[in-house]
């Protein structure tokens, strides 16, 4: 069994984030970091090839984006997958959900994985969807929002939360499978693991050698046009109490909710 | 012509009702844009006529209905790629929730169509719809304008109100759809099952509600304490309903409930947008939380920053004297 774990360089959860105005797309210089939710697709990835229940040969982690995302392959690897791919491609700069999906599926189609793990948001773009994307282009089944995944006979058990309550989902493979982040916590990778990451196989590919075609990526070949960006209504700042002496803090917080007859 | 296609998700012969707010949110745009609101439904024998009918009373004008697996997102796809083929839908509309997110993307991929998520509002410019998300954490609004022939909006959970349209009844017309050899190689086993206690948490005027902050299940006890000296119930995030600390009835959210009381207390919440969407109606937010950059801040109309070991028990005795005298 191959299993696919896509991944993606966010910026830093302590970099803030804004729209370049001069692109009209997110700024994504400054520090970089593996997206958080990807951690809990690698870590799904290596309970399957640690758990016994399937013969896994290969952890293969995949990403699409610039140059600087060699990073978070590495930091994939770092975390137990045995080698990368990285898809990068001026012509791909500017792609939408649906354009970055198709971009993702053609490059993992020469990979024929059996399964395709991925977290079930990035940090940034708070999509939640390039996995439905990816699936169809792959013409495999697929469910998101997964909290808990077994292998039997072969095939997936899934739990996930839904509308109505808690669904379980029995999934044929091959299969995409997007996991939520209750599913596991994350191992952190051991200083010999991150001093090795960079030695381990790297596949790097443009567009043409994924066999993307050109007027389907990028700007011109995304669908949606975003723009005029804007703040949104803005709700009166509330107040903010540092606690230092807690009897103090709480004589003002029951003052507070006196005032609005809420005791 | 721009006509308007609506899935709309039912469970026990019910419709939801972020599906009826995308179906009275269609007619009103495809009024606009001079078409009609169309809406699919996806499922078995359930789906009588008479029900599929009455979501003209939100404005759909005919109901397509498709015979496929219910809770699953790749048949509404396969059903709704043919409807769309058949009939030229200019926008694909859902409705807030986890399956619309998986159908719309789907539909987006097969019908190489845009796609745009989380939508709290859409508007018809120049005769085409323009669909506004929140993005960056809610501190910027993006608006997506799409190419080709159809665009798919998805709306963030509750942003769409169920409102009665005069439209009467809908006729219904029934879709014969081979589903995609991929679409039938996923199978509910089980569906909708509810773990942990049953509570009614809707009908409270205050809830405390408890995050991954309070550290460990036992961390509820403080919750529980504040909650009865105030006379409210007690509320949950996901991330520790799927953790096990709380009855999964007690959960707001995307996934969750969605609730407006008079007082809504999060003590160790974070305030991811999954969470803000179930509970942002609340007439008064409090939070305390030890992070003083955490989003809850940003939308919160009192906020304390501090340790909750020390604040809820000290609050929660506050309270009672208060009460008591």
């Amino acid at each position: 069994m191959k299993i696919c774990v896509l991944v993606k360089e966010v910026p830093d959860a302590a970099v803030e984030k804004r729209i370049d105005p001069s692109t009209g797309r997110l700024d994504r210089s400054g520090e970089k970091n593996l997206n958080p939710f990807d951690t809990h697709a690698i870590e799904a990835a290596m309970q399957v090839k640690e758990g016994g229940d399937a013969e896994v040969e290969e952890v293969v982690a995949v990403t699409m984006g610039p140059e600087s995302a060699v990073r978070a392959l590495h930091k994939a690897v770092s975390l137990g997958a045995d080698r990368s791919v990285h898809l990068t491609d001026e012509a791909l700069a500017g792609s939408d959900v649906a354009a970055t999906g198709y971009a993702l599926a053609k490059t993992l189609e020469r990979e024929s994985p059996d399964l395709v793990l991925l977290g079930q948001q990035s940090d940034d773009g708070e999509c939640y969807t390039i996995g439905a994307v990816v699936a169809d282009h792959l013409r495999m089944p697929s469910l998101t929002q997964v909290i808990k995944m077994d292998v039997q006979d072969g095939k997936l058990r899934c739990e996930r939360q839904a509308e109505y309550g808690y669904d379980t989902v029995e999934v044929e493979l091959p299969a995409v499978i997007s996991v939520g982040d209750a599913i596991n916590e994350p191992r952190y990778p051991s200083l010999k693991a991150i001093m090795g990451a960079k030695k381990k196989p790297l596949d790097t590919l443009g567009a043409g050698d994924a066999g993307i075609e050109g007027n389907r990526v990028g700007e011109e070949g995304s669908m949606v046009e975003c723009g005029n960006f804007h703040d949104p209504p803005q709700k009166e700042p509330g107040q903010i109490i540092e606690d230092e002496d807690t009897d103090e803090t709480v004589e003002k917080v029951v003052a507070w909710l006196e005032e609005r007859k809420l005791i | 012509m721009a006509d308007i296609l609506v899935y709309v998700l039912h469970y026990e012969g019910a419709f939801n009702k972020n599906s009826l707010g995308a179906v009275s949110e269609g007619a009103r745009l495809a009024g606009e844009l001079g078409g009609e609101a169309h809406a699919v439904v996806v499922g078995g024998d359930d789906l009588t006529d008479e029900l599929c009918g009455s979501l003209g009373a939100h404005g759909a004008t005919k109901v397509f209905r498709g015979q496929g697996p219910e809770g699953l997102a790749q048949p509404v796809v396969d059903v709704m790629a043919k409807v769309i083929s058949d009939n030229g839908h200019a926008y694909a509309l859902f409705g807030g929730g986890l399956l619309g997110f998986e159908i719309g993307a789907g539909l987006a991929a097969r019908m190489n169509a845009g796609v745009t998520m989380e939508v709290t509002e859409v508007k018809v410019d120049d005769g085409k719809l323009v669909a506004s998300r929140p993005i960056l954490q809610d501190s910027k609004v993006s608006e997506s304008r799409y190419k080709g022939d159809l665009g798919v909006i998805i709306g963030r959970l509750n942003a769409f109100e169920a409102a009665e349209r005069n439209g009467g009844t809908a006729t219904v017309e029934d879709v014969d759809v081979e589903l995609s050899p991929w679409s039938t190689k996923a199978s509910m086993v089980q569906r909708g099952e509810q773990r942990g206690a049953d509570v009614n948490i809707e009908d409270a005027d205050i809830l405390v509600a408890g995050g991954r902050g309070l550290g460990k299940a036992e961390g509820f006890q403080l919750a529980e304490a504040l909650a009865e000296a105030l006379g409210g119930a007690v509320a949950a995030t996901r991330a520790v309903v799927d953790a096990g600390w709380y009855p999964y009835s007690t959960q707001i959210g995307q996934t969750g409930k969605t609730v407006a009381p008079k007082l809504y207390l999060a003590a160790g919440i974070s305030g991811a947008i999954q969470h803000k969407v179930g509970m942002q109606s609340s007439e008064n937010i409090v939070a305390i939380n030890k992070d003083a950059n955490a989003p809850i801040f940003e939308f919160s109309d009192l906020g304390i920053v501090g340790d909750l070991n020390k604040i809820l028990p000290k609050l929660t005795e506050a309270v009672k004297a208060k009460k008591g005298g």
